[in-house]
């Protein structure tokens, strides 16, 4: 009797729907926060420059082998399974640890990865001369350092080395950067000014002038100019090309073979078993800013994602510049000027839907109303002179643009909505009554009233369309953009070129890849990077919002 | 039976004698400012306000007062055309502002909104810096010139006794200030273009006694100035500001004449009951 009686006390108290909320937040909380934690540890750890074991490795009846490398899994296999890959584990033990090494030297062994079983591990060490190299092509290089040669012949070895590589590796990296300016830089825009003089002729010729006239003659000549200085830039680049080719180091890799390694194809190098804490922490950031600054190698597998990064906030940007102006025009008209009604109430809820239509419905659309219809539209009327080769016709950051702004204007519409219908009579009356038209009242007091409102509609649109993939996919992103939206040839921002983003590169680096175990670590980085950019994006716009809360605080009603 | 009344009013705290600080006044001495022939509204197919006819005179205060829903602040509110804002909304008869159709087609409401300005009841100041709430009429107007304003600016918080409250924050939100604070500001908004008739509806009904008091002594002194014409669920307050009091009770016009006779001796029973307390 009491106790029930007790019982019906603590849950007439409210307690248990206490506890129930609070238990609701935590688990939500902790999903959030455990699902953080797990991509930014895996992502980020892929960074740390590891020590480099050198494991004797005896697999029984064979002869023992030194394997050099990087542990980069460890987990335990149950015997069966073993069994039928033909290992035998002794009676009674029913589970093997063992162990995956980052090799590296694809290009001679075959495979950067290997499972190894840790019973059959004889000896591990981890000598200071182990060298990692990091190459623009076939991934890491592990080995010793033998020599230092120039056009061939020695010029450093023993001690010596590792000093004359590193400082002969720095002149390198700067000759690559200075040919990668040229060629991207002087060699595009000479490319540019090319293109434009045959879009010329090809004016010409659609408006019928006579060949072998004034204009003709002109264009000629320019390109003339432009061969001219093209052959210029193309001696200097021969020559840098000479200087890069003059050096070569030596490396003896675990199975004792030595191999020659062109200076130009290294990025860097280091000895991370002779490194102190500070040192790897140095060359951890070194690591984290190249994956954040550079570009991708190697069929994205390695290097950095920069451009993705660009193309994802630039695409989100231009999708905020247009859906904001769009969905708030809409909302006024809705909640202001049009007539309450069936029909305004048809409308209301099909835009409500629309923000439950798939995403990939809304990339269909995209591809064949913007990229086919309005693009080839554009293309016919202002662009005749590069047919048949398309401009807006094709896939591009406008469309993709475009296409998430309809995706994430339902949101939009509704927070305005929300907002205007939260602004107090008093305050629209007050404008009124000072003789102002409903339209001055709108802009003067209404709509700066309403923009808390609308950045929250905003901070969803960009949450929503910074994480979309799908669409994308058919509307102008791609594995590897040959260039970025923004150069430094005008109109400076290109809107009609194809893009890279994160969401699709993460999906590119982890399903499309050749190399699955090189590419894992890079998928966990990339994720945690487009969840910090959204979270980045959102705070920005929430700052914003809390400011125009402060400065627009209304009458408490 | 006069004296009984007076006794009464006594009682209710209604001191006429004490109470008018003006001459006495008297309708037909009046030019008037505001005209209401025949009027009648509708609200869909339910009639709000039923025949009124009434002068309102020029310079002087002039208070509606009767029970909650008897088509006061309606009535006010067609003086400056806020009911448009109500799609439901009919009227038939004539509304004359110095002898012109408030209601004629070719009327610019803004202008009419201009002439004729409007407090609310609750302090509405937009969430602006002081100075922007008062330069709001004018910037509308196309002013923008910064000596032009700030005299403005000045002279309407001065008008609305607000001036030496604010004069050092001038540029601070409105949203920080006082209730009674804010709704002396509304009224230097409203002040601030010039229009010829002010409407209060209920301003003080929102404001503790001393912001009361402070706003009926603005109301006397506006009327150099302006005509005023105010709603009012407050007796002793029609009876301490307003020259002239209308009794509207249930959409018709009861009885309209000088404040000191209408409440010392109405002619009409139920103005009597109304004011002596017996309904409303």
């Amino acid at each position: 009797m009491t106790k029930s009686t007790s019982i019906k006390t603590w849950f007439d108290s409210g307690k248990p729907w206490v506890w129930l909320n609070a238990g609701a937040v935590s688990i939500s909380l902790v999903m959030v926060v455990g699902l953080l934690l797990l991509i930014a540890v895996r992502g980020l750890s892929h960074f740390w420059p590891a020590d480099i074991k050198q494991i004797s490795y005896q697999e029984p009846g064979q002869e023992s082998i030194t394997l050099i490398g990087e542990k980069v899994d460890h987990e335990s296999v149950p015997a069966a399974r073993l069994a039928i890959s033909g290992v035998e584990l002794p009676e009674g033990q029913d589970f093997a640890q063992r162990t995956l090494l980052k090799v590296g030297n694809r290009d001679y062994f075959g495979l950067d990865f290997r499972w190894i079983n840790d019973p059959w591990i004889q000896d591990v060490t981890y000598p200071e001369g182990l060298l990692a190299v990091e190459r623009r092509e076939w991934g890491n290089f592990y080995g010793y350092l033998v020599n230092v040669k120039q056009q061939g012949e020695v010029v450093a070895d023993g001690d010596n080395a590792w000093d004359a590589f590193q400082q002969r590796l720095e002149r390198s990296n700067d000759l690559v950067s200075q040919i990668k300016s040229i060629e991207k830089g002087e060699i595009g825009k000479i490319n540019h000014g090319i293109e434009e003089l045959r879009l010329r002729e090809r004016r010409l010729k659609l408006d019928n002038v006579a060949e072998g006239t004034l204009p003709y003659r002109e264009i000629e000549e320019q390109e003339a100019v432009f061969e001219q200085r093209y052959a210029k830039l193309r001696e200097q680049l021969d020559t840098l090309y000479g200087d890069l080719n003059r050096d070569q180091i030596t490396i003896r890799m675990s199975n004792d073979k030595e191999v020659e390694i062109p200076l130009a194809k290294v990025v860097q190098a280091y000895k991370p078993n002779g490194m102190g804490i500070t040192e790897k922490f140095g060359q951890y950031f070194h690591h984290v800013w190249e994956f954040v600054s550079g570009d991708p190698r190697e069929a994205n597998t390695e290097g950095g994602i920069f451009p993705a990064i660009f193309g994802t906030v630039m695409m989100v940007i231009i999708m905020a510049i247009m859906v904001t102006p769009f969905g708030v025009v809409a909302a006024v008209y809705l909640k202001e000027y049009a007539k309450q009604g069936p029909v305004i109430r048809l409308i209301r809820i099909a835009v409500n839907n629309l923000a439950g239509v798939p995403s990939i419905v809304y990339g269909v659309f995209g591809l064949g109303f913007f990229v086919y219809f309005v693009g080839g539209s554009i293309d016919e009327l202002l662009f005749q002179a590069k047919l048949p080769s398309p401009t807006f016709g094709s896939p591009g950051l406008l469309w993709a643009s475009l296409t998430l702004a309809i995706l994430t204007v339902p949101v939009v519409i509704v927070a305005t909505e929300e907002g205007l219908s939260r602004i107090p009579r008093a305050i629209r009356e007050g404008s009124l009554a000072l003789g102002a038209t409903k339209a001055e009242t709108l802009w003067r007091t209404v709509l700066p009233m309403a923009a808390p409102a609308m950045m929250t509609g905003l901070i969803l649109a960009v949450a929503r369309a910074a994480g979309e993939v799908a669409p994308l996919m058919m509307v102008g992103v791609v594995k590897l953009a040959p260039a970025l939206p923004v150069d430094n040839i005008a109109p400076y921002l290109h809107l009609d070129r194809q893009f890279m983003h994160l969401g699709f590169h993460i999906y590119d680096v982890g399903f499309q890849s050749p190399n699955v175990e090189a590419a894992r670590p890079l998928v966990y980085a990339t994720a945690f990077l487009l969840v910090l950019i959204i979270i980045v994006l959102n705070m920005a716009a929430i700052g914003i919002r809390n400011r125009l809360r402060e400065t627009y605080k209304a009458t408490e009603s | 039976m006069e004296a009984a009344k007076e006794q009464r009013n006594v009682a209710r705290g209604i001191d006429i004698e004490s109470m008018q600080r003006g001459p006495r006044v008297n309708l037909a001495d009046e030019t008037t400012c505001l005209e209401v022939k025949d009027f009648n509204l509708y609200y869909g197919s339910k009639q709000a306000l039923h025949g009124i006819n009434m002068k309102i005179p020029q310079n002087r205060v002039t208070a509606f007062i009767g029970p909650s829903g008897c088509g006061k602040s309606t009535l006010l509110r067609c003086f400056n055309r806020m009911n448009d804002l109500i799609d439901t909304v009919k009227m038939d008869g004539d509304l004359l502002l110095d002898g012109n159709e408030i209601n004629a087609p070719s009327v610019n409401v803004a202008d009419l909104r201009r002439q004729v300005g409007m407090v609310f009841q609750k302090p509405n100041p937009f969430p602006k810096s002081i100075y922007e709430n008062v330069a709001y009429g004018l910037r509308l107007q196309g002013v923008n010139d910064r000596a032009t304003l700030d005299n403005v600016v000045e002279k309407s918080l001065k008008g609305a006794a607000l001036w030496d409250e604010v004069k050092d924050r001038l540029h601070e939100s409105a949203m920080g200030m006082s209730g009674g604070q804010q709704q002396r500001l509304v009224i230097a908004r409203a002040i601030a273009i010039e229009p010829e008739v002010l409407l209060l509806d209920e301003p003080a009904s929102a404001l503790d006694p001393l912001s009361t008091l402070k706003i009926e002594e603005l109301i006397y002194e506006l009327k150099e100035k302006y005509t005023i014409v105010i709603v009012t669920h407050n007796m002793q307050q029609a009876a301490r500001v307003s020259d002239y009091t209308a009794f509207m009770y249930m959409g018709e016009l009861i009885e309209f004449g000088a404040t000191d006779e209408l409440f010392t001796n109405p002619a009409k029973k139920q103005t009597e009951d109304y004011i002596t307390g017996r309904y409303g």
